[in-house]
């Protein structure tokens, strides 16, 4: 008791689906979570009425998933609609299950902020700092990576390497949203949102659902495919700035290299062992960010470190391999958990990357964290 | 926490007074920059808090400072999620550090972005938005 690297290797998730990405006006946020546990359920084989758990994010009422699911659960959590609440959930479910507050956990995401029409700033989401025109977390991922080309001298072509990576990814993915390759130049000449970011260092907003079946790696056995482990977890907080929401004057670094010690520590590995990389990318700075916060690259050199494609399938580190959220879809880190899932069963078809077996999730954003999958 | 006014012409919205913020906004009108510091422990911040965050005391004064900082940051908005600064764009939004320690998110007056480093030192200028509201802008120091 004490220590969370007693949760190393205890905790499996055997069951992921997802829903087709896109505008779905049709529906609502329940019909996708039902559409998507419905695919999970059908993944792992599970009989439905096991599930004791529910987690679900960006779901307006968790009593009516429950009820629409028929499930009456005996541990469940809601979680507020923000992008970095992804590896939380998967965290907080891994230790209720390892203290037995449930035996099958079921964690959704629903997002239909397409239909909806969601703006992420102005009076949609009213800050501080509004009277002097500051809003949006775009404008704060502007404002730190302005900072990082004058520190380091980044360029804005180095930071096209995300987005130009991840595009050529969500080509190769049946369900992404984006489909037409982009090229450096492109995103030099694409429109400016907020100076120096441009639409394609802006992830996309879409609907769709997310949902993974958690349980210990006993339970795991019975079920019908290999459970991929979760071997490593790291988390750090920074909200001493958090009146410049989704803003961190070192680009959380320190809060990036905490959780990296943490989750390397406990799975045993480095950052030379991971296989293939999944990161939040709600803006393509925070990649930069996490690559030098977990050490993949040294401070300040993750602009030369991403050049000639070092982030695309068959380069050193394969970073996002379902296109993210900047080409695949807006799933908030969601989807790009199952992604890591499907890396290490091997299930990529095109965009496997080949004998995967440590594949890192991480966000780096005010709630960093980090999860560290391996094949059970 | 932010408030837009009915008036004919779109406004851009407001800062909220509220007992821990007004203190700021009294010396504002009368030109003074000022952060929160804590009357027990001396700590300095900046949005204010209804108690100090090192060591929790209640006890806390707006206290004027310099009007100097340095840039440390800075972006431009193409876009106008507000009607109000519609007429503006592309306009600037600046960071800056404080010499006291705090930092504050504003605009840049007096110079193009382009022709201030990041670095640069910087003094505090007033623009009145309103009756009750003098909003602190940033201009390249002078000397």
């Amino acid at each position: 008791m004490g220590d969370f690297r007693a949760l190393k290797d205890r905790i499996a998730v055997v069951g992921v689906g997802n829903t087709a990405y896109g505008s779905f006006p049709e529906t609502d946020d329940y019909g996708l979570g039902a559409e998507a546990f419905r695919r999970a359920v059908e993944d792992c084989g599970i009989e439905k009425d096991r599930i004791d758990g529910l987690l679900v994010c960006r779901v307006p009422y968790y009593a009516r998933m429950g009820q629409i699911l028929g499930l009456n659960p005996r541990w469940t959590i809601s979680l507020p609609p923000h992008g970095r609440m992804s590896a939380m959930g998967i965290i907080e479910a891994a230790a209720a299950l390892h203290a037995g507050l449930c035996d099958y956990a079921a964690l959704i995401y629903t997002n239909i902020g397409r239909s909806r029409r969601v703006n992420y700033g102005g009076d949609e989401s009213p800050g501080f700092w509004d009277p002097w025109g500051m809003t949006s977390p775009g404008a704060a991922h502007a404002l730190m990576f302005r900072r990082h080309m004058a520190l380091y001298g980044t360029t804005t072509r180095q930071l096209a390497e995300v987005s130009v990576a991840f595009r050529h990814h969500a080509i190769l993915h049946p369900d992404a949203v984006m489909k037409k390759p982009i090229t450096i130049e492109d995103h030099e000449t694409a429109r400016p949102i907020c100076e120096p970011l441009r639409l394609l260092d802006y992830c996309l907003i879409n609907d769709g659902a997310v949902c993974l079946i958690m349980t210990t790696r006993e339970r795991a056995r019975d079920l019908r495919k290999r459970p991929v482990l979760i071997s490593g977890i790291g988390g750090r907080e920074a909200y001493t700035d958090a009146s410049i929401a989704n803003f961190d004057l070192n680009f959380w670094y320190e809060e990036a290299q905490d959780m990296a010690r943490q989750a390397y520590g406990m799975a045993g590995v480095g950052p030379g062992d991971v296989d293939a990389f999944m990161c939040y990318d709600n803006f393509s700075p925070t990649v930069l960010f996490a690559l030098e916060g977990l050490g993949f690259c040294g401070r300040g050199e993750s602009g030369a470190f991403v050049e000639g494609g070092t982030l695309r399938l068959g380069g050193k580190l394969p970073t996002n391999t379902d296109g993210g959220h900047l080409s695949n879809s807006y799933m908030q880190g969601w989807a790009l958990n199952v992604e890591a899932v499907r890396q290490i069963r091997g299930e990529c078809g095109e965009r496997q990357v080949p004998g995967a077996e440590v594949v890192q999730f991480a966000a780096v954003t005010p709630c960093s964290r980090t999860i560290i999958y391996t094949p059970g | 926490m932010s408030a837009t006014t009915a008036t004919a012409t779109p406004a851009k919205p407001l800062p909220t007074l509220d007992p821990v913020s007004k203190g700021f906004w009294d010396l504002a009108n009368r030109g003074r920059l000022s952060v929160q510091r804590c009357d027990d422990c001396g700590h300095r911040h900046y949005p204010g808090a209804p108690v100090c965050p090192r060591c929790l005391s209640r006890q806390q004064t707006w206290e004027p400072v310099s009007g100097r900082g340095t840039l440390l940051s800075w972006v431009r908005f193409h876009r106008a999620y507000w009607e109000g600064f519609a007429p503006d764009i592309p306009y600037v939004v600046i960071l800056v550090g404080l010499e006291e320690g705090p930092m504050m998110i504003s605009n840049l007056v007096g110079a193009r972005a382009e022709d201030v480093p990041i670095g640069a030192p910087l003094e505090v200028v007033f623009e009145r938005a309103t009756d009750q509201i003098n909003l602190p802008k940033f201009r390249p120091r002078r000397g």
